[in-house]
């Protein structure tokens, strides 16, 4: 308390790198230096920018996304369609306003489920030990060894769909293989961050006062331990859409009734020649969606890592 | 240093049961039967059908049928595909174009990615720091495939300068030839997190006390950079290499199918596509084994770049 109090009035140059007192938690050193970056603003307004897109499709657009103009097919962009049309004559403006929907659950639930399962493994294992964390690291080293593309495909074609399967159902199928293949990168993170801190003299401190694991694990191994989980789950949400379209483009994720980016862009491949306009569009929404998680991801890391400051 | 290896050789055991079992499983719970259009359009005769289930030990339960195909796999035997050709012999053969297409790719990840990435962080801030910074931002953010096609069409078919898809009967320097292309594509994203990677542990290790020693000293700044700074923030490069390794071998089912690459990773599509067990989990064993293989050299290299690291 008397610290705290002292060095709060003492020369401010003196504990520059010290975060003193509740005013200066490493969260709010983080927080301050993100609001001067101009690519957290950017980055973090794509976001909602996708999101409410996902949301809230007929905000941007009022073209139904399956009225099909067969005449116009492959048209140009033009004032009429801003994006042109497809080889169906469907409008691609708003097939790719639609098309977010899907990308954008499937990087948030993947992601989600991918730190939750990977953060709670790597709590497990860290924290307690012996032959938990062995096991658990054995673990995921087997799973570690499947590349995720790879393993994606064999799943995905394992539990086929078919016509009837609803989009959700895909959505979901989808989801599910990325977590579960890509759980042990944030458990090995995740595992290596609880080591680092389990040993500092705050967490000892709280177990001789007779806290509970339960309460050290939340109080303050937690807090300290979750900022590189926090940037790379976010850069993994990025990769997470990217495979996603990646398999849709492969025939074995999303399929034609649905409509998606990966999917656009499977179609676009066969008239490449005569209108590039059509894998330009989605494919430029789908990079811009990856750019914004991984451009908020390299933020959120400079400001959490008190060496780049 | 042999003891090392040898425990390291041994830990992999488990895991590459693990990781087999697995692909194992899921490619032995692909739904469908195996045997279907193998007999052209009538379905197969009874006795066929059970000589079929015989061979490929379709009647045991799964654990005792991944022991026996392990059992045979561990003399050499991969079995034969549904089409008849054994599939050591496809593999070995696909293995080689793959190779070739994963050395191009890692090469030009390594050399230019490395050269970026220095360039960028001994000017930290300036110019070329930032061009580097934002173009590999561009690179990473835009998925394999767009790439590939993009590449293709403009390279190979706009303005020709390179093949639009690679001749499976070409050999020597041609073959390389034509595998330029699909091995940049390949590669072109790892570049970028390569020069990421590199220009972030130089920009760090610049400021640390044993390069302003080296200086000090009166070393030139090419000397200081390349033999004390460089040296010591490739560790995480390597690592993020071997890492990359599975990656590039799955990303090549993406190139490969592009670029009309006959490899692993179109083989590997191909069989699944098929309903060609046999075929997944031979090729796909190799390529873990591969993997893992790759990551031990890895924490081998380790001693190489850092003295300090002793895997005695």
């Amino acid at each position: 308390m008397t610290n705290a109090a002292i060095s709060a009035t003492a020369d401010p140059s003196l504990d520059a790198g010290e975060p003193a007192g509740e005013a200066h938690s490493l969260t709010s050193d983080a927080w301050r230096l993100l609001r001067r970056r101009p690519i957290f603003w950017v980055s973090a307004g794509l976001i909602l920018l996708f999101l409410l897109m996902a949301i809230a499709p007929g905000l941007f657009t009022n073209t139904s996304p399956t009225a099909a103009v067969l005449k116009e097919s492959r048209a140009t962009p033009s004032t009429e369609n801003w994006f042109g049309r497809d080889v169906q004559g469907y409008d691609i403006y708003a097939r790719t306003i639609y098309g977010a929907r899907a990308s954008i659950m499937v990087g948030v639930l993947a992601t989600l489920f991918t730190t939750l399962l990977g953060a709670l493994l790597g709590i497990v294992a860290g924290f307690a030990g012996g032959w938990v964390d062995t096991l658990i690291s054995r673990i995921t080293d087997v799973f570690f060894a499947i590349p995720l593309l790879l393993g994606g495909i064999l799943f995905m074609s394992t539990f086929q769909s078919d016509v009837n399967t609803s989009y959700f159902v895909i959505v979901m199928k989808v989801v599910l293989v990325l977590a579960l293949l890509g759980w042990p990168s944030i458990t090995r993170l995740m595992r290596s961050s609880v080591l680092q801190v389990k040993p500092n003299d705050y967490v000892q401190a709280a177990r001789a006062l007779g806290a509970s694991p339960w309460r050290i694990i939340r109080q303050h191994i937690l807090p300290n331990a979750m900022a590189p989980v926090i940037v790379v789950s976010t850069i993994n949400l990025g990769v997470y859409i990217a495979v996603e379209a990646t398999l849709s483009y492969l025939g074995i994720g999303l399929t034609p009734p649905a409509i998606s980016w990966g999917v656009a862009i499977s179609a676009a491949q066969s008239g490449l020649r005569s209108a590039p306009h059509m894998l330009l569009f989605p494919a430029m929404f789908l990079s811009l969606a990856v750019l914004a998680f991984i451009m908020l991801g390299d933020a959120v890391r400079d400001a959490f890592d008190p060496k780049t400051r | 240093m042999t003891k090392y290896v040898i425990r390291r050789l041994l830990q992999m055991i488990p895991v590459l049961i693990g990781a087999t079992f697995l692909i194992f499983a899921m490619v032995f719970a692909l739904p469908g039967d195996p045997t279907a259009n193998k007999c052209g359009e009538r379905p197969c005769p009874a006795e066929y059908v059970k000589k079929f289930e015989e061979e490929h030990n379709l009647n045991d339960p799964l654990p005792i049928q991944y022991a026996k195909y392990m059992g045979k796999l561990a003399k050499g035997d991969f079995g034969t595909s549904f089409r008849e050709i054994p599939v050591k012999d496809e593999l070995s053969e696909r293995y080689v174009v793959t190779a070739k297409l994963a050395t191009i790719a890692i090469l030009f990840e390594t050399v230019l990615g490395i050269f970026a990435g220095v360039l960028a962080g001994i000017r930290k801030g300036k110019f070329i720091d930032n061009l580097v910074l934002l173009s590999t931002l561009f690179v990473i953010s835009i998925p394999i495939f767009v790439i590939g096609y993009v590449a293709q069409f403009l390279l190979g078919v706009k303005w020709r300068i390179f093949p639009v898809t690679v001749n499976a009967n070409a050999t020597g320097l041609d073959s390389w030839w034509q595998l330029l292309l699909p091995g940049l594509v390949l590669g072109s994203v790892s570049v970028a997190y390569v020069a990421r990677l590199t220009r972030t542990n130089l920009v760090e290790n610049l400021r640390a006390d044993y390069v302003r020693t080296a200086k000090a000293k009166g070393l030139t700044t090419s000397r200081t950079i390349g033999l004390h700074a460089l040296r010591n923030s490739l560790i995480p490069v390597v690592t993020f290499i071997g890492a990359d390794f599975g990656a590039l071998l799955g990303g090549a089912i993406v190139t490969e199918q592009i670029f009309n690459i006959q490899g692993v990773g179109g083989y590997i599509f191909s069989g699944i596509h098929n309903r060609d067990g046999v075929v997944v989990v031979g090729a796909v064993t190799v390529l873990i084994l591969v993997y893992l293989l790759v990551n031990l050299l890895v924490d081998i290299l380790y001693g190489v770049l850092d003295p300090r690291i002793s895997h005695d």
